[in-house]
């Protein structure tokens, strides 16, 4: 009977913490991100503490079978190429689940990073753990993080630019926008925004 | 005279009732007509968008955000459309909201349209400054597809999920 009590209990606490993950719903803004150590397509790991002199990080979850990522990626490689030298480097990571999506497997991150050149990291979430603590829904989703005292704190969520179609045609630069800010210690002036994106396969 | 007043006013109730009814099926102006082997795809902007996500009479609108590269919207679609085909005389209407890029409706949207012989009605939303719009479908949308809006007049639903038929028609049947 009282083996029935505890069962109960641990079913119940079980239940109600599997809720509050589900509610949480990732890192808000001014939230301290939790390092994490992921395996880059040389191999080698990489963790945001790794990057001594950085003064922040562009991180992108960013796959390479959407075509809305795939319209980016020239755009992230410039971020990369403008910021990683001011202090804010680009880590891209991927959170598909290869098993859902097999062109985002890990083998096909490493053609398409060479293809490309990718300059930054490009990183697999093996067993997709680290894209539900930021609560990324899609690809691209962007969190720019300022390095504190504090620890890495998200400053701002969203989309790249205002438009995904046509670079020429954007008017609003979100992620450029945010990390100027941060690196004169301004306010970020628009600290999120929302994008159509392909929806990440766990 | 008064023949005449008569005359006029027979005239002027069917200009009323002309002008009425076009008022009300009239859809708005779209940013381009797509036409390809037959297939015709208007594109619009947001603001011509929501005239589809604000009709006001007995019908069930069901509106769905899906795309022709995104996996999870192809697996689904079949049931939105088994659903417009099975409830076409219960008043409920399936519109299937593309946001493939312009560029490639003729090469990928109205070919795909012609191979999978879509029956419900399938516009183009041609807005990329999504951030401006995503919160006017749904506050609680994060802009990832498939997502769907399920409406009659004023009570409506938003779902950012997929669905099964069995799924989709118990929701629907909800507002019916």
């Amino acid at each position: 009977m009282k083996s029935i009590k505890t069962l109960a209990v641990v079913l119940l606490v079980g239940v109600m913490s599997a809720f509050t993950v589900k509610d949480s719903e990732g890192y808000k803004l001014g939230d301290a991100v939790e390092d994490f150590s992921l395996k880059n397509v040389d191999g080698k790991k990489v963790s945001l503490k790794d990057y001594k002199d950085a003064k922040g990080f562009i991180v992108i979850f960013t796959c390479n079978h959407c075509p809305y990522a795939i319209a980016y990626e020239d755009r992230i490689i410039a971020l990369d190429k403008k910021y990683s030298k001011l202090g804010y480097p680009v880590i891209a990571i991927n959170p598909n689940n290869p098993e859902k999506q097999k062109d985002d497997s890990y083998d096909l991150m490493k053609v398409r990073a060479k293809e490309k050149g990718f300059t930054f990291p490009y990183l697999f979430d093996d067993g997709q753990k680290i894209f539900p603590k930021f609560g990324a829904t899609k690809t691209p989703h962007v969190y720019v993080v300022q390095k504190t005292a504090k620890g890495n704190v998200v400053e701002y969520i969203g989309a790249i630019d205002d438009n995904y179609e046509d670079e020429k045609a954007v008017k609003q630069t979100y992620v450029q926008n945010a990390v100027d800010a941060l690196l004169q210690g301004k306010e970020v002036p628009i600290r999120q925004t929302k994008a159509i994106g392909c929806s990440i396969k766990a | 005279m008064k023949k005449f007043l008569i005359l006029s006013g027979i005239a002027l109730i069917f200009i009323a009732i002309t002008g009425a009814s076009i008022y009300s099926e009239g859809e708005p102006k779209p940013l381009k007509v797509y036409e390809k082997e037959g297939i015709v795809v208007k594109s619009y902007d947001y603001n011509g968008l929501e005239y589809f996500l604000k009709q006001d009479n007995d019908t069930t609108y069901v509106v769905n955000f899906w795309a022709t590269w995104c996996m999870p919207c192809i697996e689904e679609l079949p049931y939105f459309e088994k659903l417009n085909a099975e409830y076409k005389d219960q008043k409920v209407k399936v519109i299937l909201v593309s946001l493939d890029m312009s560029k490639q409706v003729e090469s990928r949207l109205i070919p795909f349209m012609q191979k999978k012989k879509l029956q419900s009605k399938v516009l183009l939303l041609n807005d990329p400054d999504a951030n401006a719009w995503i919160e006017r479908v749904d506050q609680s949308w994060s802009g990832a597809i498939p997502a769907t809006v399920i409406y009659k007049k004023q009570n409506r639903k938003f779902y950012e999920r997929s669905f099964t038929y069995e799924e989709l028609e118990k929701e629907v049947k909800q507002f019916n």
